[in-house]
């Protein structure tokens, strides 16, 4: 365990509310991410995963526990780590291209060095011919692979992702899923996604952690034993279908609704 | 139905220009509006010569339209026109840069907006044109006291709105530039601020109007040119045709103000979907 990128150490965190009375959102999370591996984090609705991952993207303090990025404690945001979030976020005002260019004027980056990788990588998310339009002009799904595209550009060694393909159609998603498993094994990345989908997890992940809410705890982190490089016809074996039953129980003990532990 | 009766009346007389014909059939009111603007001045004009009306309360339209062309023709009402725009325009931009710099300075420091903002709350309920006098002592019957008066008044629209808009931030697009480590000074540039603009722009098209104001009354207070110096001159005359030019001179500079405010809001504004206000 000396060897992981990303250590957390009986995190948890309490948000004091507008009324008066504190919500325990995380409650003694400990976790580990080794380099270049593909962990995902799983739970019903409001169980903390975004709180988990706002401490990782260092957006969020308060907390009580450790947390060690890359061998030292987490200090604030860091160029290692790129988040995609929830929502897109997106700046209306900026054409898609030069949404996927923030990072590299934020961080002084070479913006002429900088632009290829940038097209690049919207045409690996299918928004080629895109580059000039305004986020209004897209639908929810598009914005929401400007919002990869703009994680992805300056390289980051870690990847955050909080429902990254929440607001794909199931076709849309299982492509954006074979390229994101594609640059993770290629580039070498470390991944931490956060999704709803069981399957989602199990065709991505080295690891799945497994939450529970109130208050929002790990109760397992399931190997996923699956060979790689996995094509999307891997959902069939049965080896599939027995983790993601797995996982879907693990959920129902932790009280989870239905509604989220359906696979996709 | 409006069609089935319109093909019952006798033709109208066959437009020229087919473009001109399909435009006023798809907006009417650009026919419509001119044509009962006519007719209202038509009655008016007979009202004034049938002695309905007394001269001096309501001049007919002619005698409006000769006092507006003798003030163009000898420069007059262009000059004093000038002088008004200019004290207008220096109370204007004073109002805007002080608006932007306080609000920004109290939107961004907690203490100076526990410090500050009482007092401005406090102000800002006060009727301010009640200070023009009080200004016009202060700073003469030259054009200062009028820029001060404009920019006095046209300020609060200008802080309001800019302090509105930088505090309802959208706070995903905040998280974005901090997770680059972004500083505050870039969160400010590249987020806050253009997410203030559109409120910015509706504080910026009040304050145009209330600078206009302003300089009006702080001519009325005392001075020796300006619009407002010429309505108080024309109204102790008695000469109320050409009172009625200037204010139709202050309507058209009114309109010419805003719509360059619009102008602008559109340029600067074209990604956000209340730039265009809506059609009613
Ligand atoms: N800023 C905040 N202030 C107070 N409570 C908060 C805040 N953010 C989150 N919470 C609470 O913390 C808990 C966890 O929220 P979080 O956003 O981490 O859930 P989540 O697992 O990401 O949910 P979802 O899957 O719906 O996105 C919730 O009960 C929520 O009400
Ligand atoms: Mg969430």
């Amino acid at each position: 365990m000396s060897a992981s990128l990303i250590a957390v150490r009986e995190l948890s965190k309490v948000y004091p509310t507008a009324g008066g009375e504190r919500v325990q959102a995380l409650s003694r999370i400990t976790l580990d991410v080794a380099p270049g591996e593909f962990v995902s984090l799983v739970g019903p609705s409001g169980c903390g995963k975004t709180t988990v991952m706002r401490i990782l993207a260092g957006l969020l303090g308060g907390y009580t526990g450790s947390v060690v990025v890359g061998g030292r404690a987490l200090h604030g945001p860091s160029r290692d780590i790129g988040v995609v979030f929830q929502d897109a976020n997106l700046m209306p005002w900026r054409n898609v291209l030069a949404n996927v260019m923030l990072p590299v004027e934020v961080l002084g980056l070479d913006r002429k060095a900088m632009r290829p990788r940038a097209e690049a990588l919207l045409r690996l998310v299918g928004l080629a011919g895109f580059e000039r339009k305004l986020p209004g002009e897209l639908s929810g799904g598009m914005r929401q692979r400007v919002a990869i595209a703009r994680a992805l550009v300056h390289d980051p060694a870690i990847l955050l992702l909080d429902e990254p393909f929440g607001a794909l159609d199931a076709m849309t998603r299982d492509s954006m899923n074979v390229e994101l498993a594609r640059i993770a094994a290629e580039a070498g990345k470390t991944v931490f996604l956060i999704t709803h989908s069981i399957a989602e997890s199990v065709f991505l992940s080295d690891r799945v952690l497994v939450m529970s809410s109130r208050p929002g705890r790990i109760v397992d982190a399931i190997p996923i034993e699956l060979p790689r490089p996995r094509g999307l016809d891997i959902i069939a074996a049965p080896a599939f279908a027995a983790t993601v039953l797995r996982i879907r129980g693990l959920l129902e003990e932790g009280g989870a609704p239905a509604t989220v532990t359906l696979a996709h | 139905m409006l069609q089935a009766t319109a093909s019952r009346l006798p033709r109208p007389r066959a437009m020229p220009w087919p473009a001109l014909r399909a435009a006023l059939r798809r907006r009417p009111e650009l026919l419509l509006t001119p044509l009962l603007a006519l007719a209202l001045l038509l009655l008016w004009e007979a009202a004034v010569r049938g002695g309905l009306v007394g001269r001096f309360v309501l001049p007919a339209p002619s005698a409006v339209l000769v006092a507006l062309g003798a003030g163009l023709a000898d420069l007059s009402l262009p000059w004093h026109a000038l002088v008004t725009m200019g004290e207008a325009a220096a109370g204007f931009a004073i109002a805007v840069a002080a608006g932007l710099v306080v609000g920004t300075l109290v939107a961004e420091f907690r203490i100076l907006e526990r410090a500050v903002y009482p007092w401005l709350v406090a102000i800002q309920t006060m009727p301010k044109i009640a200070l023009a006098p009080l200004l016009v002592v202060w700073f003469g019957f030259g054009p200062s006291s009028k820029i001060a008066v404009a920019a006095v008044i046209s300020f609060f629209p200008v802080l309001v709105t800019t302090l509105a808009g930088l505090r309802g931030c959208d706070r995903g697009q905040l998280d974005v530039l901090r997770a680059l480590g972004a500083g505050r000074w870039r969160c400010f540039a590249s987020v806050r601020l253009p997410n203030a603009l559109p409120q910015i722009f509706s504080g910026l098209s009040i304050a145009v109007v209330f600078a206009m104001t302003g300089a009006i009354v702080g001519e009325f207070v005392g001075a020796s040119a300006g619009l407002g110096y010429l309505i108080v001159q024309a109204n102790a005359r008695m000469d109320i045709p050409q009172v009625f030019a200037i204010l139709l001179v202050l309507g058209a500079i009114g309109v010419l103000a805003y719509a360059l405010v619009q102008a602008a809001r559109r340029r600067l504004l074209f990604w956000s979907p209340q730039a265009e206000p809506s059609r009613t």
